[in-house]
């Protein structure tokens, strides 16, 4: 039995919160007692879509061992009530579908004070449909303005913008317009305005920033946020407005902006660092910028390949971030390696002398081929160290040419003679160049 | 044959007011060779124009695993300077190949896509950055606009751009024959390796025949592949070459 604390709850869920702002969305507030509420639109993305990002968000509060719900709904006041009376553990719930999802769900979800639940209930209300098909008047002279607001809230009749949390050493800029803005161009000319007040605080600092959020204060109380990620940290002007100019297309004015913020959400030190200057030594020129372009775009991945030590062909290539230290490693180059590998090997027929002759023929995918040349076998053995399976199995790896020149990595799982080290069946692995 | 083109003084001068209607003129165009003379004269400046799109595609089966195109593509690239980008949508390349025709795993930065769309932005984004050695992108379709496009972009920043033309089926290939603004077009097709004395497979050989130049002519050639430092070798030895009328190296 431990007694309630709730200041030291609330402190960890400020903590939690900020967490959540680092990793999820620009637009993340406390929903105190017990809950944290955020706005994905145009977050998902960069977690794989809001499947994943809702499941991988409760595991990693499960990894942490804290047993989280969590819902995605249109409005705050539906994702509140999900989150906290379903079973599941993540809910989502699609665009415009949200009156049929909270419909059966009890008046305790409406955050409304308790008296004002009890009441209701001693009415013979039970569910938020009971209450949504009620007329409002006589409810707000019994109960006043709230119940009403709350429903209008849930059902996204008005809408509740969520102030989004700021720790206290953010590095944050401001501009504030008397006009309401909306053309690109100006929105662009004040976000590279933005930008630059933005560099000037952090060289103040000798900070540079990792992630950059823009969020759009509209006329109309609602936000929009922006949100640009950099390999690492960055202070270039030209450099972070053109993250933000690329996506100025995607922020909807609506009925004008009054106001843009930028904040530097993850800033890490940058020191200034005199370049060495050669004039002999070429420049190579630094990718890091186009590596944020186009990360930040969403719908690809990007890296990089590096060798690692083993000899079985599909497991000696694994990517590396693009940003990865430069340690000059590569492969060895004593055998022949094909240009393309089949992600899977492909059975093929073969005729073919056991033990170590190359075949003489092979059909793959239907065309029957004629071996004309041949190399091999180079012998590769399993990895008995990862697998049991692998104890003795052996692949013995040919390059044949066929008769018009096209040339093949083939191999043959088993050594010829024991059948305990493979079936001793063929497949093609590889296309040469 | 223009690529001995005689020195008249008329027609220099013609070819400096192209040169500078086309917007080239502020900026000297370097080339990069491919250190084979028969094959450097069939381009324009004697070698791959900096700058320029560069299509290739492969010939027969290559059409569809592109194996041959790429290396060739990675051969190229690993004579530049530079960092190397190379887009595509599904990741087959085996590296050390690639290593083994001299291009170092940490000069290269691959993105892959989801769609054919992405890798044609990200092509674009990656030649307008400029300073980068090459940038190469496996796609099945060019259109003429987007190759224009990518054309200019690359005009803009000087960077070599280079196309591996790809396709899911081989009856699918005749896509290539349709025009585009690349500057050279090609077609990579294996040949059987150079002859051993001994049983085994030797240097492997390619046909590459440059379907379309612009301002210069085709040709075809047979040519070694690339050794370890991504330089290719007309090849010497014919006689296992039952046409031998395919060594007309100019077409003139």
């Amino acid at each position: 039995m431990i007694d309630a604390d709730p200041v030291a709850d609330l402190a960890t869920l400020e903590r939690l919160t900020l967490w959540a702002l680092s990793q999820y969305s620009p637009v993340v507030a406390m929903d105190p007692p017990d809950g944290i509420v955020m706005d994905t639109d145009g977050a998902d993305h960069l977690q794989g879509g809001e499947e994943l990002m809702l499941s991988g968000l409760v595991n990693r509060f499960r990894g942490r061992g804290l047993a989280a719900h969590a819902a995605i709904a249109d409005t705050w006041g539906a994702a509140h009530a999900l989150a906290r009376t379903t079973d599941r553990e993540t809910v989502i719930v699609g665009r415009g579908e949200t009156a049929k999802a909270v419909n059966r769900l009890p008046l305790s979800s409406l955050r409304l004070p308790a008296e004002t639940v009890a009441g209701l209930r001693t009415l013979g209300f039970a569910t938020v449909a009971d209450l949504a098909v009620t007329p409002r008047a006589p409810l707000t002279l019994r109960f006043g303005p709230e119940v009403g607001l709350r429903l209008d809230q849930m059902f996204g009749r008005i809408a509740e913008p969520i102030d989004p949390i700021r720790p206290a050493e953010l590095v944050e800029v401001q501009l504030s317009f008397a006009e309401p803005i909306g053309a690109p161009e100006t929105i662009e000319k004040y976000v590279s305005r933005l930008v630059r007040q933005l560099c000037l605080e952090l060289e103040k600092r000798g900070l540079g920033v990792r992630r950059a959020d823009l969020i759009v204060h509209r006329v109309d109380n609602t936000l929009q946020s922006l949100r640009a990620g950099t390999a690492k940290p960055v202070r270039d002007i030209a450099w972070l407005t053109k993250l933000f100019r690329d996506r100025i297309e995607k922020i909807e004015p609506g009925f004008g902006i009054e106001k843009l913020s930028l904040a530097a959400i993850i800033a890490e030190p940058l020191v200034d660092v005199q370049s060495a200057s050669s004039l002999v030594e070429e420049q190579v020129t630094d990718v890091t910028p186009l590596i944020d372009v186009l990360g930040n775009r969403g719908g690809q991945r990007i890296f990089r390949v590096a060798p690692v030590a083993s000899d079985v062909p599909e497991r000696s290539v694994h990517r590396i971030a693009p940003t990865a230290d430069e340690d000059g490693a590569t492969w060895p180059m004593h055998w022949p390696r094909p240009t393309r590998l089949l992600t899977r090997p492909e059975l093929i027929e073969v005729i073919a002398l056991l033990p170590d002759h190359p075949p003489v023929s092979f059909t793959w995918r239907g065309k029957r081929r004629r071996v004309k040349r041949a190399d091999g076998p180079e012998r590769i053995f399993g990895e008995w160290w990862r697998r049991g399976s692998e104890w003795i199995a052996v692949r013995d790896y040919f390059v044949v040419e066929d008769d018009t020149g096209e040339r093949f990595w083939i191999f043959r799982s088993g050594d010829g003679v024991d059948v305990e080290t493979g079936s001793h069946k063929w497949f093609l692995h590889g296309v040469f160049a | 044959m223009i690529a001995a083109a005689t020195s008249n003084p008329v027609l220099d001068e013609l070819r400096e007011k192209i040169a500078s209607l086309e917007g080239a003129g502020s900026r000297k165009r370097s080339v990069l060779p491919f250190g084979v003379r028969e094959l450097d004269a069939q381009l324009p400046g004697g070698g791959l124009a900096y700058g320029a799109l560069h299509e290739v595609a492969g010939g027969g089966n290559g059409a569809v695993d592109g194996a041959a195109a790429a290396l060739f593509i990675g051969g190229i690239a690993a004579r530049t300077t530079g960092k190397v980008v190379w887009c595509l949508t599904r990741f087959d390349l085996f590296f050390p190949a690639l290593a083994q025709v001299g291009l170092h795993p940490d000069r290269v930065i691959f993105v892959e896509c989801d769609k054919e769309e992405t890798v044609l932005a990200s092509f674009e984004e990656a030649l307008r950055y400029g300073g980068l050695g090459a940038v190469v992108a496996e796609l099945v379709r060019l259109p003429m606009t987007a190759s224009r496009r990518l054309q200019l972009a690359a005009e803009k920043s000087g960077t070599l751009g280079l196309v591996i033309r790809r396709w899911r089926r081989q009856t699918e290939a005749s896509d290539f024959g349709l025009p585009t603004a690349a500057a050279t077009r090609w077609r990579i097709s294996v040949l059987p390796s150079e002859p051993l004395p001994v049983p085994g497979i030797g240097r492997a050989r390619w046909l590459a025949e440059l379907m379309r130049v612009r301002a210069g002519e085709g040709g075809e050639f047979i040519i070694g592949a690339c050794d370890g430092q991504g330089r290719i070798s007309l090849s010497s030895d014919t006689a296992d070459r039952p046409d031998q009328a395919r060594r007309s190296f100019a077409v003139s």
